[in-house]
C-alpha cells in the first residue's frame, strides 16, 4: 500500500512537471514569440570567471577604449571614478591625463556662477546629456542605460535545472555573455511575418523584446587597437563586456583571492574541528 | 534548567561574590555548560546554534552597513554602491549580510522542516513551538524591509505588490496600506521608516530568541526518538558534546556561506536590483526572494472568486493563512507518537509535503499564467490538506512501529556491541 501511494505520488509530480514543461513550450510561434530573449545568450570564456579569475588588464583597457570611443556618446558610467582606472594598469599620471580629457562641470564658484574645469582624478565619468529627460529626448524617448552596474543589471534566466547546475560550476557571466551576445547579435534577419516596430532593430538577443531602439552601435576596424588585438565585432564586444564587468564589479579580484583563503581556512579549521568532535564523543554512543 | 537544580558551585572568592548579587555565571553555566542534552542528537537539531551565529552575523555587519547607508531615495541607491566600491571592504560588509540573509533562511527552513519531522511542536513544546514561528514571521518582515532598502527596481517594486496585499482587505485595507507606506505610494517615508523598522526589528528576534532559548531549557530538547529523557544515561551534558557538534556544523554551515559570499555573492539576488528603483517603469516579471516564492505561488494560485470573497483577497487570505495555520500545528497533529521514525505513514506525507513546498517555490519564480496556476493550485491545496487533514486524520488512524523504551535503549541498539554505555555521561568530568 505504501509503495503504491509512494508511486502515485511520484508520478503525480512527474506528470504534473512534464504536462507543466510541455504546456511551457507550446504556443511559441515564430512570427510573434512572447518570451525573450528569442535566442539565449552563448556561454563564452572570460578571464575573471571561476574561483581564481582575474581580470585581464589589457582587454579591460581596449574594453575602455571601446567604451570612450562609441558607447559614451549616448551611455552614461556615473559611478565610476577616473581614479578607480588606475585598476587597469594605468600609472597615476596616464589617469590624470585621461580624466584631463573631459572637461567637467563645477561651481557654483564665489561669484556664483558655474563654471567648467579640466577633469581630475577623483571625478566620475562625466554623463552625455545634461540630466535624464534631455538623454530621453534625443533618443526616441527611452534613456539609454547607466553603464556603472549593466553588467550585473542583465542576466537572461538560465531555467531548470541549469540554473543548479550553475551553483556547481560557479557561473556568474550572465552579465558580460549577454552583452557579449546583444553587441553581436544585429545582422540576423527576422523570421517571416515578424513585424519590427518603426525605429527599433531585431535583435533575437534582446532581453526584453524583439527589437530595441538602440542600431547596431559598432562594427567590424571601428575603433583602433594598438596592441594587435583583432579589430572585429566581436573581439570589441568581447572587451567592452570585460571592462563593463569590471565597472560593475571593481573588487571581484580582492573577493576571489580572500575568498580562496577563507575557504581554505574554514575547510582545515573544519576538519580539525571534526576531529576533537569525534574524540569528545568517542566514549558515548550515540 | 531542565527540571533539575544548579550544580553551579563558584569556586574562587571573585565567583561566590558575583554569584551572591548577580548570578549570570550561573544562569551561563546551567544553560551551556551543565545543560543536559539528549545523547542522541543529530545533526539536523545543530541548526538552532547556527541560527544564532547568523543573527550576529546580520546584527554585526548591519550595524556597520548602517553607518555608511543613507535612506533617501535619492541617496540610497548609490550609497550602496558607494559601500560596494569605496569603503573598506564594503563588497564584503554587503554580500556577508544579503547573503546572510538567505543562509539565515536555509537555516530556518532546515530547522522548521527538522520540527515537523520529529514532532518538535508536541505537548509540551507548544510555546516553544509557537514563539518559533514568531521569530520565523519577524524575520520575514526584516528580511522584506531589508531588501527594499537598495532602492533597486525589484525593491521599489516588490514594495508596492507587497504592501498592496493589505488593500484587498474590507474598509481597513487602505487606512493599513496608507500607515505602512506613509502615503499613497511608496516614496521616501516609506523607505524611511522601512530603515527604521529594519534596524529594530532584529533586536524584536533577539528578544524572543532569549525566550524560545529558555522554553527549551525549561522543556528540554526533543530528539530523533521522540521519547522524553528517562534517566542520565539518556544524555550528555551540554559542553563538551553538544558544543563541540554544533560547533562542527557551524564551521560546515559557514563553508556554504563563504561559497556564495565570495563566488556567488549574486546568485540569490535578482539582476534587476541593480537598476535604480523608477516608479514609471514597472520590471516584466515582479519576484520576491526565493525565501518567499513558495507563499507568492500560493497568492497567485487563487485566480478564482469564492462566493463574497473575491480573487485578490481570496490569495491574501490564502498566504496569511499558509503562515498562520503553523500557530496551530501543536494541535492540528492527534498522533500520540512524537517522532516521525515510527511513523510510516506520516514521514511518507512529510517528504511529499518538502516535496510541494520545493514545488511552490519553483512555481513562485514563474509567471502566473497557463498551466503553471493549475500546478500552484494543486500544490496549494496539497500545502493545506497536509495540516488540515493529514495530520489530524492520520493520528487516529495510523499504527506506529514499536516504540524503543528508552533513548539510552534506541542507541544501544543502533551501535549494538559498540562504545560502552555506562559511564558514559561520567566521562566529561574525567576528560577534565
Amino acid at each position: 500500500m505504501k509503495t503504491i501511494l509512494t508511486g502515485l505520488a511520484t508520478l503525480g509530480f512527474g506528470v504534473m512537471l512534464t504536462v507543466g514543461g510541455a504546456l511551457a513550450q507550446e504556443q511559441h510561434s515564430e512570427a510573434e514569440p512572447t518570451h525573450f530573449p528569442i535566442e539565449k545568450p552563448h556561454q563564452e570564456s572570460w578571464s575573471f570567471a571561476g574561483p581564481f579569475g582575474t581580470y585581464d588588464k589589457g582587454q579591460l583597457q581596449r574594453g575602455l577604449k571601446v567604451y570612450k570611443e562609441v558607447c559614451s556618446s549616448c551611455h552614461s558610467m556615473k559611478l565610476v571614478a577616473f581614479r578607480s582606472l588606475e585598476e587597469l594598469g594605468y600609472t597615476e599620471d596616464q589617469v590624470k591625463a585621461l580624466a584631463a580629457e573631459y572637461d567637467i562641470q563645477d561651481g557654483p564658484n564665489a561669484d556664483g556662477e558655474m563654471f567648467t574645469r579640466k577633469g581630475i582624478p577623483t571625478d566620475y565619468f562625466p554623463s552625455p546629456f545634461p540630466n535624464d529627460a534631455a538623454a530621453a529626448a534625443s533618443n526616441g524617448g527611452a534613456a539609454p542605460p547607466d553603464f556603472s552596474l549593466i553588467a550585473k543589471a542583465r542576466a537572461v534566466e538560465r531555467g531548470f535545472p541549469t540554473f543548479i547546475f550553475d551553483i556547481f560550476t560557479q557561473y556568474a557571466e550572465a552579465g558580460p555573455d549577454y552583452i557579449h551576445a546583444l553587441l553581436t547579435g544585429y545582422d540576423h534577419t527576422p523570421p517571416e511575418g515578424m513585424e519590427i516596430p518603426e525605429g527599433t532593430h531585431y535583435n533575437p538577443y534582446f532581453i526584453a523584446g524583439k527589437s530595441l531602439a538602440m542600431p547596431k552601435p559598432i562594427d567590424d576596424g571601428q575603433v583602433t587597437y594598438d596592441d594587435g588585438s583583432p579589430e572585429t565585432l566581436d573581439q570589441y564586444s568581447r572587451d567592452v563586456s570585460a571592462f563593463l564587468m569590471w565597472a560593475a564589479e571593481p573588487h571581484l579580484e580582492a573577493r576571489k583571492r580572500t575568498g580562496f583563503r577563507v575557504m581554505v581556512f574554514l575547510v582545515l579549521f573544519a576538519g580539525l574541528v571534526y576531529l576533537v568532535k569525534r574524540r569528545v564523543w568517542a566514549n558515548v554512543a550515540h | 534548567m531542565s527540571g533539575g537544580h544548579s550544580t553551579y558551585t563558584p569556586s574562587t572568592g571573585i565567583e561566590k561574590w558575583i554569584d551572591a548579587r548577580l548570578p549570570l555565571p550561573r544562569l551561563v553555566y546551567d544553560s551551556f555548560i551543565a545543560y543536559p542534552v539528549p545523547r542522541n542528537l543529530n545533526y539536523a537539531y545543530t541548526f538552532g546554534g547556527i541560527l544564532a551565529i547568523m543573527l550576529v552575523s546580520q546584527i554585526l555587519t548591519g550595524v556597520v552597513l548602517a553607518m555608511h547607508y543613507a535612506s533617501a531615495t535619492s541617496l540610497a541607491f548609490d550609497s550602496v554602491e558607494k559601500i560596494m566600491r569605496d569603503v573598506n571592504s564594503g563588497w564584503l560588509l554587503r554580500y556577508m549580510h544579503a547573503n546572510g540573509a538567505s543562509m539565515f533562511f536555509v537555516a530556518v527552513y532546515i530547522h522548521i522542516f527538522r520540527g515537523l519531522y520529529y514532532g518538535s511542536y508536541k505537548a509540551p513544546r507548544e510555546l516553544l513551538w509557537i514563539l518559533g514561528v514568531i521569530i520565523y514571521l519577524l524575520m520575514m518582515a526584516t528580511a522584506f524591509m531589508g531588501y527594499v532598502l537598495p532602492w533597486g527596481q525589484m525593491s521599489f517594486w516588490g514594495a508596492t505588490v507587497i504592501t498592496g496585499f493589505f488593500t484587498a482587505f474590507p474598509i481597513i485595507g487602505d487606512p493599513i496600506q496608507q500607515l505602512l507606506l506613509g502615503g499613497f505610494a511608496v516614496d521616501n517615508p516609506t523607505l524611511n521608516r522601512f530603515f527604521s523598522l529594519h534596524y529594530l526589528l532584529p533586536f524584536m528576534i533577539a528578544g524572543v530568541v532569549v525566550l524560545h532559548v529558555w522554553a527549551l531549557h525549561v522543556t528540554g530538547q526533543t530528539n530523533p526518538t521522540g521519547i522524553e529523557v528517562k534517566s542520565k544515561t539518556d544524555t550528555v551534558p551540554f559542553t563538551p558534546y553538544a558544543t563541540v557538534k554544533d560547533g562542527f556544523a557551524m564551521v560546515l554551515f559557514f563553508i556554504l556561506f563563504a561559497y556564495f559570499i565570495f563566488y556567488m555573492p549574486n546568485y540569490l539576488g535578482h539582476p534587476d536590483n541593480y537598476i535604480p528603483a523608477d516608479s514609471l517603469k514597472t520590471p516584466a516579471h515582479i519576484v520576491p526572494e526565493w525565501y518567499f516564492l513558495p507563499f507568492y505561488a500560493m497568492l497567485r494560485a487563487i485566480t478564482f472568486n469564492i462566493g463574497p470573497i473575491d480573487s485578490k483577497l481570496g490569495g491574501v487570505l490564502t498566504m496569511f493563512g499558509s503562515i498562520a495555520i503553523l500557530f496551530l500545528v501543536p494541535w492540528l497533529d492527534t498522533s500520540k507518537v512524537r517522532s516521525a521514525v515510527y511513523r510510516p505513514w506520516y514521514k511518507l506525507f512529510f517528504w511529499l509535503f518538502v516535496a510541494d513546498a520545493i514545488l511552490l517555490g519553483w512555481l513562485g519564480s514563474r509567471p502566473a499564467e497557463g498551466v503553471y496556476v493549475v500546478m500552484a493550485q494543486m500544490a496549494t491545496l496539497y500545502y493545506f490538506v497536509f495540516f488540515l487533514v493529514i495530520m489530524p486524520v492520520l493520528g487516529l488512524i495510523e499504527t506506529p512501529k514499536r516504540l524503543p523504551n528508552s533513548i539510552t535503549e534506541a542507541v544501544l541498539a543502533k551501535s549494538k556491541g559498540g562504545a560502552v554505555p555506562a559511564g558514559a555521561t561520567a566521562a566529561p568530568e574525567t576528560k577534565g
